[in-house]
């Protein structure tokens, strides 16, 4: 390439031509925000209006009220319990998934053996599985159906249990992708320096790891979080309910109304834990969405 | 001695039940409801704790009669056990409770009036033992009866009312409530002829349970029926389907506008009291709602209330409400019906009345000085019940709504003529209701 | 046993040699067997169940006189299968009158197919965006992880409040007079899930782009700029095939995520409408009605619904969702390898130092 050519290739690049791609993208982006927050913006405003005012279609809540938050936490909806429920489904299923696939992911990332590929493909089939195929049986197990089963129906384990077998592959399937990018040289150069296979693991691999871990933890959290279908299966007394199956299921006092103020306030507060994690970790989480798509 | 006594006590029991079989398979022979011949099972004796489930307490009135009960009855403690809000899934878990043989511990339940066949030919609940119905509301004790047999008893009632715009007929001239659906449709062209714009009449056409009661009063009210005296599915007689019929043309006109295709219990209630709707249908809990002076209603005041019209004279409602069952799987049936009975003497359905706007069964309580002064359109809901329906009886009762409301909604969608939805609803209710 | 074979012909080639790498396979059936376990618990123990359950069905007749349901379970054999074409329960949906099964069946496949095209092209349409901007990304990736992060049945709600007949999107329509009844049954239902589906997973397909986007190196599309190539060329020539790995992976999670869609036309639309009821609501709505025989008969069509289209996924679109370079190279080497044979059986030659200089794969 000439300098000329070169010359014309900068000069070219500020012409209307180019303004009018910066313009572009500058819209492109707006029309994004837009897009992704227009939405949840109607969910903001519809909760801070008057209880009595749900379906209102102003854009702008008047006048602007916090009834509706008070109102979630009334004892009535019983909404804080809820939220506890899903706090306490969700941490200990994000803790079992870990303890189970962290050892597993390890092994499926450094070790070679016959059937790597098979269990990797078992992980996979069983995340894509339906989870109303594991319901119908769980359904009648669950409930004492069988002499050899005890009766979870409202229990926190027949929410975890079904909830590990999308939580776990989801796991095992992202710490692996980050073990993966760990040299592996490290735990050459530790076991040069005496260390066994399994306190190089722990002393050097796992503190290194940790930041996919966390994000694993994260994303595992997210989805059981937000699962539904099971919790609406196994929890149905008014103390077992999660925060997602409680906020569908809100009425008013007189058994008809759906106060939709109510709903999208419950919404709110079930989103906002999710959406301060997402935004303190944004990184991390993009990271951990595209590990094992993208090399 | 203890060995000798229980079995003892467990011949009787043998022969209590042999004697229950034997009655049963003369079963001609027992009397109507309420009077049958009772089980001298002695396990009725039995007291001590137990647990009362229903849906959410949501005005915490339940919980105060518990109370009272405790406080006068320390051994027999019952405890409240509250279910989920929706309906089907109080009944899934109820259901659920029953398949694990009472794992959950429900004792008494309050059944919605269509679960009773259900549950009773399941044998999840416990045929009760000479209890009198008198003095209660003879459809709420029919609702809780099958083969003849009181399996739950009469504890809230509920019926359709014509909501009706009184400021607008009179400024039209017109005194009364309409009668009958063509009288409704005059007044209608009355009052917007006087320039008025609002919709005709609404209820009740989202395709869920409340689909099932506004039509099933379409074929009632036209003098049709679901099924015949002897339980024959008879959907597709000419007086239902003229029923149909009539619905359908009244959305095709725009006497009903298309929005109530959407609309459940709560978004008709708005479009009322916005203003929007001249005649509505719905169920008694609309009256206080749509009379509160907070702007919440734009009516308030400005409307009365009637019995529902019909194609010819005054419409059949369909009747809703709850009874109290007893688990069959229940250790302290003893507490259990004497919970029943007590919760449901006119005392408590009083308060309980007048707590939660719920309609008593007690009849006597529908001229209580007190609930008429409180509750003013009483009077026209016990016209309603008294003239009121049951929807079909069915052990497979979730089958036969939803089989119901798929010819609604595909007549009243203008999928199927009324004739061929009802030809199709015929045979699948042959199928269903054997 | 051909993954041992082409393993050890695989073990000399120029791959990093692994510390581990030496007598390995008793060690991952330790390591692995406490996940394996856990996952044979929660996931195979059902799935044995539910076929099982698959071939029974609820005695339900009744007893004329005491009007008592006959109890217990019969076999069936595959009757719950059958049925559909035995004895179809016919309703009437969207696409006509068919079988209720089969209905599902298509209400599905529709909205996997509309759903996934629409997401992938506002997808990569976003992250063209993103990759182009270099002031305010973080805001825009922060609000795009927010109709991600918002649990489904949350947004099922915001959208049955947003599509109400009497609701703001009819409102901003211009449709207040005349308003379409999104929330009832019928086609517009269906436009209405498709509209939330895709604002939800639209960004997510549009992150995972972005990223796939950044791995391309800034000199290709110089040299493509020199060459003359226009934009849209620059797109389809370069942008998109480098993008492709990631996409297709992308594209078929959310394509299997689609065929088990339950939360959102649950909590919107509601249950027993025909028009939006997927294979999901279908099989759980039978099992309300306490006829697991069926719903597991149903539940595991959709399984297998799902296994035929990620199997096609992977064959013709060539989605590598395991992702592992050492599996990725040991398929090569065996494709090499059957190549080989073949080239060995037509020419007399001996190749054999092209097993050896095959190098890695990827």
């Amino acid at each position: 390439m000439t300098p000329d050519e070169l010359a014309a290739l900068n000069k070219s690049s500020h012409d209307a031509k180019w303004w009018l791609g910066k313009v572009g993208t500058i819209v492109g982006m707006a029309f994004i925000v837009i897009y992704c927050l227009l939405p949840f913006y109607w969910m903001l405003i519809s909760s801070f209006r008057l209880p009595t005012m749900g379906q209102s279609t102003d854009y702008w809540p008047s006048p602007a009220s916090i009834e509706n938050y008070t109102g979630v936490f009334s004892e009535q909806n019983n909404f804080l319990r809820a939220i506890l429920n899903s706090v306490v489904i969700s941490v200990t299923t994000t803790v079992l998934t870990l303890i189970f696939g962290i050892v597993g992911a390890y092994a499926l990332a450094r070790l070679r053996f016959a059937a790597k590929g098979l269990v990797l493909s078992l992980i996979i089939g069983a995340s894509m599985f339906p989870g109303v195929t594991l319901l119908v049986p769980l359904f009648k197990m669950f409930t004492g159906t069988y002499d050899w089963f005890p009766n979870w129906l409202n229990t926190y384990q027949a929410a975890i249990i079904p909830s590990l077998s999308f939580g776990l592959p989801l796991a095992v399937w992202n710490l692996t992708a980050f073990f993966r990018q760990l040299p592996v040289e490290l735990e050459q150069a530790a076991m040069v320096d005496g260390c066994t296979p399994g306190e190089a693991f722990r002393k050097v691999i796992l503190p290194l790891a940790a930041p996919g871990v966390f994000t694993t933890a994260i994303l595992t959290f997210i989805a059981v979080w937000n699962e539904y279908m099971i919790a609406l299966s196994f929890l149905q007394s008014r103390d077992m309910k999660t925060a997602t199956v409680a906020l569908s299921q809100f009425t008013g006092n007189l058994g008809y109304n759906i106060p939709y103020g109510s709903i999208m306030a419950a919404g709110v507060i079930t989103t906002i834990p999710l959406l301060i994690l997402v935004l303190f970790f944004q990184r991390r989480i993009v990271a951990g969405l595209t590990a094992g798509g993208v090399k | 001695m203890a060995s000798k006594h229980s079995l003892g006590r467990l011949a009787l029991s043998v022969l209590a039940t042999s004697a229950v079989l034997a009655s049963a398979a003369c079963g001609s022979s027992s009397s109507a409801a309420g009077s049958s011949s009772a089980p001298a099972d002695d396990s009725w004796n039995t007291k001590g704790p137990i647990n009362y489930v229903q849906g959410k307490d949501t005005s915490g009135n339940v919980k105060s009669i518990i109370d009272k009960w405790n406080a006068a009855n320390p051994n027999e403690k019952v405890s409240l056990i509250e279910l989920s809000e929706s309906a089907d899934e109080q009944r899934a878990a109820m259901i659920k409770n029953a398949e694990s043989k009472g794992a959950s511990n429900y004792d008494v339940l309050s059944v919605d009036v269509v679960w009773t066949a259900e549950f009773a030919a399941n044998g999840y609940l416990a045929e009760m033992p000479n209890v009198d119905t008198s003095g209660y509301l003879k459809a709420a004790v029919d609702s809780g009866t099958y083969f003849n047999k009181l399996y739950a008893f009469p504890s809230t009632s509920d019926g359709a009312m014509l909501y009706y715009r009184k400021d607008l007929l009179t400024a039209a001239g017109i005194n009364a409530a309409p009668k009958t659906w063509d009288e409704m449709k005059a007044d209608c062209a009355a009052v917007k002829a006087k320039g008025v714009t609002i919709d005709c009449y609404g209820g009740q056409f989202q395709k869920y349970e409340g689909l099932t009661c506004n039509f099933a009063e379409m074929v009632n009210s036209a003098g049709g029926e679901f099924l015949s005296a002897d339980g024959k599915p008879t959907v597709n007689s000419d007086k239902a389907v003229a029923g149909v019929k009539w619905a359908v043309d009244a959305f095709n006109d725009g006497t009903i506008p298309k929005a109530a295709l959407t609309w459940k219990e709560e978004e008709s209630r708005k479009a009322f009291q916005d203003g929007k709707l001249l005649f509505l249908r719905n169920w008694p809990y609309v009256y206080s709602l749509a009379n509160k002076t907070d702007g919440s209603s734009s009516v308030a005041g400005k409307f009365g209330v009637a019995p529902i019209p019909g194609l010819t004279g005054p419409g059949v409602s369909t009747l809703g409400g709850h009874n109290m069952g007893i688990s069959k799987f229940t250790k302290n049936k003893g507490t259990a019906l004497a919970f029943v009975k007590w919760w449901n003497s006119a005392e408590n359905q009083k308060a309980n009345t007048i707590a939660t706007s719920n309609a008593p069964t007690w009849v006597a309580l529908y001229t209580d000085p007190e609930l008429t002064s409180k509750f003013e359109y009483l009077p026209v809901l016990k016209s309603s019940i008294d003239n009121a329906k049951a929807r079909p009886k069915a052990v497979k009762y979730g089958d036969v709504t939803l089989a119901i409301q798929d010819a609604a909604y595909s007549a009243l969608n203008g999928q199927a003529a009324p004739k061929a939805a009802m030809d199709s609803l015929q045979t699948k209710l042959e199928g269903l209701v054997k | 046993m051909a993954v041992t074979t082409a393993e050890r012909a695989a073990t000399p080639t120029k791959r990093r040699k692994n510390a581990f790498s030496d007598g390995q396979g008793t060690l991952a059936a330790i390591l692995l067997s406490p996940t394996l376990l856990v996952m044979f618990i929660v996931t195979g123990i059902p799935i044995v169940m539910s076929v099982t359950e698959s071939f029974f069905r609820k005695n339900d007749g009744i007893d004329p006189v005491t009007g008592a349901v006959k109890s217990g379970t019969d076999f069936v054999g595959i009757q719950n299968f059958t049925d559909i074409f035995a004895h179809p329960a016919t309703v009437a949906g969207v696409f006509g009158s068919m079988d209720r099964l089969i209905n599902a069946f298509l209400n599905t496949t529709v909205f996997t197919i509309v759903c996934v095209i629409l997401e992938t092209i506002l997808g990569v349409i976003m992250a063209l965006i993103m990759a182009k901007a270099f002031r305010g990304r973080g805001i825009v990736r922060a609000s795009i992880l927010v109709p991600w992060a918002i649990p489904t049945i949350v947004s099922a709600m915001m959208w049955k409040l947003i599509f109400n007949t009497s609701g703001v999107a009819n409102k901003v329509l211009g449709l207040a007079d005349n308003p379409i009844l999104w929330l009832a049954d019928n086609k517009y239902s269906q436009w209405a899930i498709i509209t939330a589906d895709v604002w939800k997973t639209a960004p997510f397909i549009g992150l995972l782009t972005l990223a796939g986007l950044q791995t391309i190196p800034a000199e290709v599309y110089e040299a493509a700029k020199v060459d003359g190539a226009n934009a849209w060329q620059t797109f389809t020539k370069i942008t998109l095939p480098m993008v492709k790995p990631a996409l297709v992976v992308a594209v078929l999670f959310r394509t299997l995520d689609t065929l088990r869609m339950f939360d959102l036309p649950y909590g919107m639309i509601g249950p027993n409408k025909y028009s939006v009821e997927t294979l999901s609501m279908f099989a759980y709505q039978e099992a309300q009605q306490t006829r697991y025989g069926q719903a597991a008969a149903y539940s595991i069509f959709l399984f297998f619904y799902i296994v035929l289209v990620a199997f096609l996924f992977v064959k013709l679109l060539g989605a590598d969702v395991i992702g592992d370079e050492e599996l990725r190279a040991v398929n090569a080497q065996r494709k090499r390898m059957k190549e080989l044979h073949k080239k060995q059986a037509k020419a007399t030659k001996a190749v054999r130092t092209t097993i050896t200089s095959g190098g890695s794969a990827s």
